[in-house]
């Protein structure tokens, strides 16, 4: 996504609520915002943060940018490229192992025809690993968008491939798999 | 004031004191090794892990031993301490185990460094390391790049001590580098190509203890045992001007802060001074400096009144193999 | 079957709402506890025995007490809901099943140490949980137990919700706090701890969610009754999600001092080994936690039959026992490839090692590399030794407990399954293709049970 400096404004209803957020801080201590305010950033700007959308964060909590960059660095959850539209995260650590998502995780990059790390060329998908999501006795899972979705199977990545492809695809709302 | 012993030495200091500073007072071969710590920079210091002791007794009131290894540099004494430094096995086990984890993603290229000679981790690795590496995967290497006209960054010598962020914070007006990701990708850096621009930021090359962060106009022009460090002062409105000046004959290579013999500059200076001021008619010169670290520089005996202390390895036989 | 404290009314429909939480006898804790003085709810909870459910174990009373309360500074309550140990999510189940029990016990909790700011780190993965809490937060304040002057007694408390952003990290209480400061997640040198200077530098106690939640049940039984149940020093109740290759994967509320068989085994919970297989190993308590044989899971080595408690987990220390924890519990069958396993934990230490410290800035990721290249057929003899070696040099000697829970998995699966390392280092051309053991050979020298 092409970002023009000008167009870096929060949505009067996501600017409401970074000022709601800030206040429930003490005086003085609203760089306590950040980490919820970055989510909201990548929700409005494309799903990830790029350097303006940060600055732009520093000025809403009057901090340095250095601050927002430390921090939006530091957390795995920040995407600091673009990504696809829709981005499986699959938890990839021990207990999903014994469950199997290796496997899984095989079938989906054959299904799309993309490595974990990579995002289809149409831009729909996106693969990644993660690490535990504290879903453990669920596994196999991804996160994808703001939902869990859970003891997975090959049918129900076909499914998902299926779905979440489609053009009104919506990662903010929970599909039934 | 309070009592500690550190290694059978006994020290009065006052209460709030740390134990290495403790050890700092009496001197020798009881203070511990710091990389990361900086007297003169609030909240530096606890990363490196160099500096851990061993309190076998906590204080004259509960003279239980601490049940883990402790920081010196982030320790305060308590009054009846007793601390085991370089007395203590268990120690220099556990300082050998950090020498090689700070060297484990450290080029060994000392030969091509511009910060060889006076390098705290060459100092470190020769006084507590091991002669050979167990590591065999492959190091971390970054590009180096300029962070203003006058310092260059080479991250991949980079042991993430903080000191050059803190330096930022508390000596400059204006942060624009810091530590960015986690974990072993952690590096310093400006994000988006950014220039350090600030009267004093060439203090972050004076504190960095690597050769990660190196004066521009200096790099390579000489090595360090080839110039000749003497005080120096002139009248600056920026800075109190007092600085040393490192000369090759007649002409002023570098100038720096004047660091004690732990490595700490005395005071910050000016970029002016250190960048700009690079004729000898600049400076008041007072007289050759004495060095007091051991440090391969020190075995240069080049100005009169230098005081050498023998280089000690201690325990783990010579680096060099 | 045991008692159920916390999670009683669980299956009843719509307990997530206040109508039906409340119609279940829901805050009542709260107005028991604001009729009481906040010392007395404090002496309930050092009564009841609670040790923190978060993975250390600690008093809660006793970490409680520990509280400045001399100064001017406010003091702060923060709830723990940062849950990543690989093997636990217990307190997501919580507080996406049973909302208000948490708030209930923030609200009793709160009163008790002074806070009349209260926040939930919770960590970022779980965005939808957010929204089910200050639902629950929003009608605990419709009705009266939150906000201003709550009952009329003159407490105020409020309660926010600050989500992380996908750092195992700030689960260590200091480095929550710098995180919820906005903040890189960089644990804090201590002293001084978080009761002497922790949020914003006040008074801060940091207790994970099921901690919390307890405080509930010890309010409305009293601090002696809940000390009853368990057993010796591990009162109450404890929940356990189960995961691996069990039947029934869950989250389970167990009596402390339930054995250890029967956990595993009964239909009440895990149901035992799936189908076919037979149990090799367990990690009892989170990933940080050594692992155990089969053998040593069930019985310590005098041969005495394991509880689930902290102290007969631990029996044996780390040579032959493990620990409670988290109450992460992760059974594994002979499928189970223990240096793929161990592999993928040391990737996960490594992932989230906040770099601050030498040792497991450094040492973490040694270790993955290590790992990896045994598990992948390209390593040597000497590597094992190595591993061992590197764990015991970052062990103890970091900022936090990380650099520990990074350690211990890798000592620990040395320590009990050696020649599955030699396996994979004498056979690379078998290991190098296979993802888990499918080798037979090894697998019938296998104590499985």
């Amino acid at each position: 996504m092409d970002t023009n400096l000008s167009e870096i404004t929060f949505t009067e209803e996501r600017l409401a609520k970074a000022k709601e957020i800030m206040a429930r801080y003490p005086e003085g201590r609203h760089k306590s915002a950040l980490l919820p305010i970055l989510h909201i950033a990548q929700h409005q700007f494309g799903n990830w943060l790029s350097a303006p959308v940060m600055d732009y964060v520093a000025s809403i909590l009057n901090i340095k940018p250095i601050e927002v960059y430390e921090v939006a660095t530091f957390y795995s959850m920040y995407n600091l490229k673009p990504v696809g539209k829709c981005m499986i995260e699959f938890c990839q650590t021990g207990p999903c192992l014994c469950r199997g998502v290796e496997d899984i995780m095989d079938y989906t990059e054959q299904k799309l025809g993309i490595k974990v790390g990579e995002t289809t060329q149409d831009g729909k998908f996106t693969l990644k690993g993660v690490e535990c999501l504290g879903a453990c006795g669920y596994a196999p899972m991804a996160q994808i968008g703001e939902y869990y979705y859970e003891n997975l199977t090959k049918e129900k990545i076909d499914k998902i491939i299926h779905l979440f492809g489609q053009e009104d695809f919506n990662p903010d709302q929970k599909y039934d798999i | 004031m309070i009592k500690v012993t550190i290694d059978g030495v006994e020290i009065m200091v006052e209460p709030g004191t740390t134990i290495l500073n403790a050890a700092r007072q009496a001197g020798g071969d009881i203070v511990p090794p710091a990389m990361c710590y900086y007297s003169k920079l609030k909240g530096s210091g606890g990363k490196c892990r160099t500096c851990l002791v061993k309190v076998s007794a906590g204080s004259e009131k509960d003279p239980r031993p601490m049940p883990k290894l402790v920081a010196s540099c982030s320790t305060p004494v308590q009054d009846g301490m007793v601390v085991q430094n370089i007395t203590s096995p268990e120690v220099l086990e556990a300082r050998k185990g950090v020498v090689e984890f700070l060297l484990i993603n450290h080029p060994l290229d000392c030969p091509v460094c511009d910060q060889a000679g006076e390098c705290h981790l060459q100092d470190l690795g020769f006084q507590h390391g091991s002669a050979k590496t167990r590591y065999e995967e492959e190091r971390r290497q970054f590009d180096k790049i300029d962070i203003g006209d006058k310092i260059q960054l080479h991250m991949t010598r980079c042991i993430l001590c903080y000191r050059c962020v803190y330096t930022a914070d508390q000596i400059t007006n204006q942060r624009v580098h810091g530590v960015l990701k986690r974990g072993d990708a952690s590096e310093i850096s400006t994000y988006i190509e950014n220039v350090i621009e600030n009267d004093f930021s060439g203090n972050v090359i004076d504190v960095c203890p690597v050769g990660a962060l190196t004066d521009k106009t200096f790099r390579f022009k000489s090595r360090v045992w080839f110039v000749k460090p003497m005080n120096a002062h002139r009248d600056c409105n920026k800075c109190s001007g007092k600085v040393a000046i490192w000369m090759h004959g007649e002409e002023v290579y570098r100038v720096t802060g004047r660091k004690d013999k732990y490595g700490e500059v005395e005071e910050f200076i000016c970029n002016d001074c250190r960048f700009e001021k690079k004729q000898k008619s600049d400076w008041v010169i007072e007289g050759p400096r004495e060095v007091e670290r051991w440090s391969v520089i020190g075995q240069n005996k080049y100005a009169v009144g230098t005081k050498v202390t023998a280089p000690q390895n201690i325990g783990y036989g010579n680096i060099i193999d | 079957m045991g008692q159920k404290l916390l999670l009683e009314h669980i299956n009843v429909p719509e307990i997530q709402t206040y109508n039906v939480y409340r119609a279940k006898g829901g805050y009542k804790a709260v107005e028991k506890s604001l009729k009481m003085s906040p010392d007395e709810v404090m002496e309930e909870v050092k009564k009841s025995g609670l040790r923190g459910r978060g993975g250390a174990g600690f008093p809660t009373g006793m970490k409680w007490s520990f509280l400045d309360r001399k100064t001017d500074k406010p003091r702060y309550l923060v709830c723990n809901a940062d849950e990543s140990e690989p093997g636990t999510f217990k307190d997501r189940f919580l507080m996406e099943k049973i909302p208000h029990l948490l708030i209930e016990g923030l609200i009793c909790s709160s009163y008790a140490l002074g806070s009349n700011t209260t926040y939930i780190y919770i960590r970022g993965e779980y965005k939808w949980i957010v929204g089910i809490l200050e639902k629950a937060i929003a009608e605990a304040k419709n009705a009266g137990f939150l906000g201003k002057n709550i009952l009329g007694t003159g407490y105020d408390l409020e309660i926010y919700v600050n989500n992380g952003a996908g750092a195992y990290i700030c689960g260590e209480e200091t480095a929550l706090l710098e995180s919820l400061e906005g903040k890189r997640g960089n644990p804090r040198m201590k002293p001084p701890f978080p009761a002497i200077s922790g949020l914003y530098g006040s008074p801060t106690v940091v207790n994970n969610v099921e901690t919390l939640a307890a405080v509930v049940p010890i309010i409305n039984l009293s601090g002696e009754e809940y000390a009853k149940i368990g057993i010796g020093k591990s009162t109450g109740t404890k929940l356990i999600s189960a995961c691996g290759n069990i039947r029934n994967p869950g989250v389970y509320e167990i009596d402390l001092g339930l054995p250890v068989y029967e956990f595993l085994n009964s239909d009440e919970y895990c149901g035992g080994i799936r189908d076919g297989h037979r149990l090799k190993a367990v990690i009892p308590g989170g990933s940080s936690v050594p692992i155990l044989p089969a053998e040593l899971f069930y019985k310590n080595i005098k041969g005495e039959e394991r509880n689930m408690s902290y102290e007969s987990l631990s029996d044996g220390g780390f040579v032959s026992g493990s620990m409670l924890g988290s109450g992460g519990f992760v059974a594994m069958d002979e499928t189970v490839c223990i240096v793929r396993n161990t592999w993928s934990f040391a990737r996960f230490y490594h992932h989230e090692s906040c770099g601050q410290c030498s040792p497991c800035r450094e040492g973490t990721g040694w270790m993955e590399k290590v790992l990896h290249r045994i598990e992948y057929g390209h390593g040597h003899m000497h590597d094992i030794d190595l591993l061992v070696d590197v764990a015991k040099k970052i062990e103890g000697n970091t900022i936090c407990p990380l650099g520990d829970a990074a350690a211990w998995p890798v000592a620990a699966a040395i320590r009990h399954f050696r020649e599955e390392f030699e396996y994979h280092i004498k056979y690379p051309d078998k290991v190098k293709n296979s993802r888990f053991a499918h080798l037979d050979d090894y697998k019938t020298s296998l104590q499985l049970a």
